[in-house]
């Protein structure tokens, strides 16, 4: 009786998981069977499931209306930047504050998690006057300058390293390292998961984000991917094959690295609520 | 070791913030010409701005809807699967897919799938011998149908969180409970529940957060000229609008103080309330 009830319940629990993956994977579908499709046919009633005949006339418009290469090469390289520099500051950064005493420390490291507090978009209208007054705008430069230092980053990595033991370093001392080579043969090996945490949701953040990227750079072959997909969906109202090609496009390298580092990334996610 | 992220924190953040409420006093117009202090006028102006108060209203919603769904299907999903189920790998990778999609080209996908004319959602309406609407255009469903494509989007990735803190009670409690009889809801109430409030409140501050100032779902799927804007757009999307498109900078700057109030008053309340029900032993 009791295993006929568990089986149910299993079942059920089973059915429940399947109705979510069918909810998660549906949009991903209906974008790549659009994007394969005619314009005509994406404009039939009832609309068809499947592309009659699959053409690539959507990846075509993409490709040839757009700097869609110079578009990847903006983002990939304001996002990598970004997570480079947040990692070499903020480890800097967390270690200090977590380590050493230095005068104003209490005071500086309060006013760091004030920042913390804030919502990003209180910053955005006297950083983009900055980015004006350092003749910036429409430069790869202005994508990322602000983002690369974090007080949330800086806060992350101390409580990484908060929690390493202080006896660690202390041998490594008298093994004779100095404070430089404990920090980078010791010290920040141990805050590894710390720093991947930090680098995927920086990553991400970098990636996705919309309103920086649309006002500071305006000119098309300045724009990242996710500014240039909106001012192409003002372009091609109704060409939906081509709206969903750029989309999948865009959203392409993002799922390719979570395929390849998806513990990384889940482990990441799953690190920030324990630690934050 | 502190210089770096200091000085970038003192130029792109400090000096902004000090920046933008002296700013939320000032005349400011196109190509950040500044016309002078105004005193209290860019205020006066914000409580008579119809469009504000509803922006305000407009955010609530997205807050009172947003909020406690994203928690509570992340909730079920990451419970459901803590459950020993087969394929958890699989189902953690499916789940959290949309949560590491473009945010922009998950809204264009949504947009294409609510479209009134040729959209999906309306061949199934039609299939199913229901009416077909206009579902981002009409002001009973266009806000509850934003704030589903960002339901879609925060549940993998704080159901992640959530299993993690589930994973992180000690197995002791629940072996003890099955010595005492406990049924699976008695013990995912008694035990669970109880013991993952510090990991739920982090997700609840983390989504009022993040929802209050949502953005580029609202820019994505709603025209800026449709009459629509004005029943879906939110605080953020209104500072947006203010700043670059009518270039009222300083009246722009006079939102984001009202913004960060509201968030800051957000925050402290939960941290009070959280003596309430957070449990932390």
């Amino acid at each position: 009786m009791k295993t006929k009830k568990l089986k149910i319940s299993r079942i059920f629990i089973y059915v429940i998981l399947i109705g979510g993956v069918l909810i998660a994977v549906f949009p991903f579908l209906w974008m790549i069977l659009t994007s394969l499709k005619t314009n005509a046919e994406t404009m039939t009633i009832p609309p068809t499931i499947l592309p009659k005949k699959i053409r690539f006339d959507g990846y075509v418009t993409v490709l040839t209306k757009l700097p869609f290469l110079k578009i990847y090469a903006n983002t990939i390289i304001s996002s990598v930047v970004t997570v480079i520099a947040q990692l070499t500051f903020c480890a800097m950064a967390g270690y200090a504050y977590a380590r050493i005493d230095f005068p104003f420390k209490n005071f500086l490291f309060t006013a760091t998690l004030a920042v913390l507090m804030v919502p990003g978009t209180f910053f955005i209208l006297p950083q983009y006057r900055i980015i004006n007054k350092l003749g910036l705008l429409n430069t790869i430069y202005a994508l990322f300058l602000p983002n690369l230092f974090s007080a949330m980053g800086t806060f992350l990595l101390r409580q990484f390293f908060m929690s390493l033991p202080q006896e660690l370093e202390d041998a490594a001392y008298i093994d004779g390292c100095n404070r430089g080579k404990a920090f980078i043969k010791i010290m920040l090996p141990l805050v590894k998961p710390g720093l991947v945490s930090l680098g995927i949701l920086t990553f991400r953040f970098a990636w996705n984000d919309l309103m920086w990227p649309m006002i500071v750079n305006t000119s098309t072959d300045k724009m990242t991917l996710s500014a240039s997909l909106s001012f192409m969906q003002g372009q091609y109202v109704t060409d939906f094959p081509s709206i969903m090609a750029g989309a999948l496009m865009a959203a392409v390298p993002m799922i390719v690295l979570f395929a390849i580092f998806q513990k990384q990334f889940i482990e990441g996610v799953a690190h920030t609520g324990i630690k934050g | 070791m502190i210089a770096p992220v200091t000085l970038g924190l003192i130029i792109f953040y400090f000096y902004p913030f000090f920046r933008v409420i002296i700013d939320s006093f000032h005349n400011i117009g196109a190509f950040d010409k500044d016309m002078g202090f105004v005193g209290l006028q860019n205020y006066q102006t914000m409580v008579k701005d119809k469009e504000m108060w509803r922006a305000l209203g407009n955010t609530f919603k997205y807050v009172a809807i947003i909020v406690p769904l994203s928690l509570l299907f992340a909730l079920l999903i990451a419970v459901l699967l803590n459950a020993k189920v087969k394929a958890l790998s699989f189902f953690r990778v499916i789940y959290f897919l949309p949560a590491i999609t473009m945010s922009v080209a998950v809204s264009m996908v949504w947009r294409w799938i609510y479209n009134g004319d040729f959209g999906i959602l309306n061949g199934l309406m039609t299939a199913l011998g229901l009416e077909p609407r206009l579902w981002l255009s009409d002001k009973a469903t266009a806000l509850i149908c934003i704030s589903t494509v960002s339901i879609w989007t925060n549940v993998g990735y704080y159901m992640i969180i959530l299993l993690a803190g589930i994973q992180g009670i000690s197995k002791g409690y629940y072996e003890a409970a099955e010595i005492d009889g406990a049924t699976g809801l008695q013990k995912f109430v008694k035990i669970t529940l109880p013991l993952l409030t510090p990991t739920i409140f982090y997700v609840v501050i983390m989504l009022i957060i993040s929802t209050f100032q949502i953005f580029s779902e609202i820019y994505m799927m709603i025209d800026v000229k449709a009459p629509a804007i004005k029943f879906t757009q939110s605080v953020v999307m209104h500072f947006y609008r203010s700043a670059f498109s009518y270039s009222k900078k300083g009246y722009a700057s006079a939102i984001a103080v009202l913004l960060f109030v509201i968030i800051m008053l957000l925050t402290v309340f939960q941290m009070k309330m959280q003596k309430k029900w957070v449990n932390y032993d």
